[in-house]
């Protein structure tokens, strides 16, 4: 199963090690990973495979929310398919 | 790889404009559960649904959390309980009390479908089983009860019309201590739709198989926000944004519904695709219509406002989704609406103008409280008007009108919750009584004769 991991905050230093180690502790595999600065804000958006994840979906999407508000950082990890819903005909 | 644009863009219309899906509503046939008594027949119906839905409340929270939308309601709608209560209908309570103990064991919020079908014709079970109604009500708290009282293939059965004005008196009186609560809780029809997702006028059709689910999405924010980013539009670019945005919100029920639907072992039903307002600021359909230039909903412009609102709604829903039902339109319920709160309140928003608006989106007078001595047939006399606006346009109209005992315009109702809050408002003095009370059936429309 392919989720969308998304990060949005102010932008600082280690952002991207601090997600993509938290991703690898849980056997996340990041797929592709796009990041930019949008008017300071740090924005990064993750395609990652959760096949081999020890985890499920909804339970890593809390754990990251979690691991957002301690790093200041408001993160998502939503299932692949709604946006390809919402954005694809 | 998905784009920031459309990445941000849902997690924003989630986040800041108050995207979710409504309501996962899970209808139950309970026509198997025909029992030779009634206090077997309602053993047999609590059994049936406490089984069919018991994961209801979990799969959906997982959905939920999967796909980052959160979904509100979670709720289920069963076969008309009048069929069930044919054999034993004055005893129709005893069922009425098990669909609601089943509800509670759930953890639902309201279970639909105390229902009964009389367009037509009402046979003694029938008029005995609404007579059930008021008290059902008043000693339920989850249960939600409807009666389809007329339709455009059979035209408005004036006893039923005149026997509901009775009866939401009388539901009102036995809900006195709570403003009468007992009528939030009561639809009158016309042209009554078996896949409606939406409390409190689900049921499960007979026409329907036996499990099945329906998804209501909602997004009144979400169609205001991308209203309010393009501000100098004319109205064609208008109801373009509007299509786009349905077409997008309607894409994430669908999915939700099917998915839901696996995980619960019952079939897809339908997606309805109706703007669903809550009570928060920012989840407003009357704010759409403001944001479209009134300076306030009820003025002059509101119907024309409206139309296209709910065209524009239907259009992009329509091409999002494989299977559109319910009541799919935009909903006026005057308690749930903020803006229509505020607009009732400096007295903008009449009922004679809501009643305009609702012929031209779903569903029909929804929420609006008027004052406790308005008479019976003045009542009928609103549910007729309503009922000749769907019979004759070919929709479903409803209304659900709460008399608030003890109270008068000035006054307002708060129940609080989804439910909200409403300001009394006026009603015509002058009586309907003479032409309630001749009784017999409105003939069917002309253009009925469509074989």
């Amino acid at each position: 199963m392919r989720a969308v991991v998304t990060v949005v905050g102010k932008d600082k230093t280690g952002i991207i090690a601090k997600v993509s180690s938290f991703l690898a502790e849980r056997c996340v595999n990041i797929l592709d990973i796009s990041q930019t600065i949008l008017q300071e804000y740090f924005a990064m958006i993750m395609l990652v495979d959760l096949s081999d994840a020890e985890i499920q979906l909804s339970s890593l999407a809390e754990e990251c929310a979690r691991l957002g508000s301690e790093i200041g950082m408001s993160i998502h990890v939503q299932h692949e398919e709604i946006f390809n819903a919402m954005h694809k005909i | 790889m998905f784009n920031y644009g459309e990445v941000l863009e849902t997690i924003n219309m989630v986040e800041k404009e108050h995207l979710d899906i409504r309501t996962v509503t899970m209808g139950i046939s309970l026509l198997p559960c025909i029992s030779g008594t009634a206090e077997k027949t309602a053993e047999k119906v609590y059994d049936t649904v406490c089984k069919k839905a018991e994961n209801i409340v979990k799969v959906t929270s997982e959905l939920s959390r999967e796909y980052g939308i959160p979904i509100v309601n979670k709720r289920v709608s069963v076969t008309p309980a009048a069929l069930i209560c044919a054999p034993f209908a004055n005893q129709s309570y005893l069922i009425g009390k098990a669909l609601d103990n089943a509800a509670k064991e759930l953890g639902i919020d309201f279970l639909g479908g105390y229902s009964a079908l009389v367009h037509k014709g009402m046979s003694d079970y029938e008029k005995q089983f609404i007579l059930s109604i008021p008290e059902v009500l008043a000693d339920t708290e989850r249960l939600c009860s409807s009666v389809n009282v007329g339709s455009s293939k059979s035209g408005i059965n004036m006893d039923a019309v005149c026997l509901m004005g009775k009866i939401i008196k009388k539901t009102a009186e036995k809900t006195a201590d709570r403003d009468g609560f007992g009528c939030a809780k009561l639809v009158v029809f016309c042209n009554a739709v078996e896949d409606n997702p939406f409390m409190a006028g689900a049921f499960h059709g007979i026409g329907e198989s036996g499990t099945v689910i329906n998804v209501g999405v909602s997004g009144p924010g979400v169609v205001q926000h991308a209203i309010e980013s393009i501000p100098d539009a004319n109205l064609s670019e208008l109801a373009e944004m509007i299509k786009r945005t349905a077409f997008k919100i309607t894409r994430a029920g669908q999915l939700i519904a099917r998915e839901a639907a696996k995980r619960l072992g019952a079939e897809f039903g339908i997606v309805d695709l109706s703007l669903a307002p809550t009570p928060a600021r920012g989840d407003s359909v009357a704010q759409i219509l403001e944001d479209m230039g009134l300076e306030s909903v009820g003025t002059h412009g509101s119907t024309a406002c409206l139309a296209m609102l709910n065209d524009a709604v239907k259009k992009g829903g329509v091409m999002a989704s494989s299977r559109v039902g319910g009541l799919s339109g935009a909903f006026i319920p005057v308690s749930e609406d903020i803006g229509m709160i505020e607009a009732a309140e400096r007295g903008t928003l009449c009922i004679d103008k809501l009643e305009a608006m609702t012929a031209v989106c779903s569903v029909g007078l929804d929420m609006v409280a008027i004052p406790g001595d308005v008479s019976a047939s003045t009542i009928s006399a609103i549910i007729a008007d309503e009922a000749a606006i769907g019979m004759i346009n070919n929709k479903t109209t409803a209304v659900r009108i709460i008399p608030a005992p003890n109270k008068k315009v000035g006054d307002s109702v708060n129940f609080g919750g989804l439910l909200g809050r409403a300001p009394l408002m006026p009603v015509h003095n002058e009586s309907a009584e003479k032409f309630i009370s001749r009784g017999g059936l409105i003939p069917a429309p002309i253009h009925s004769n469509k074989n």
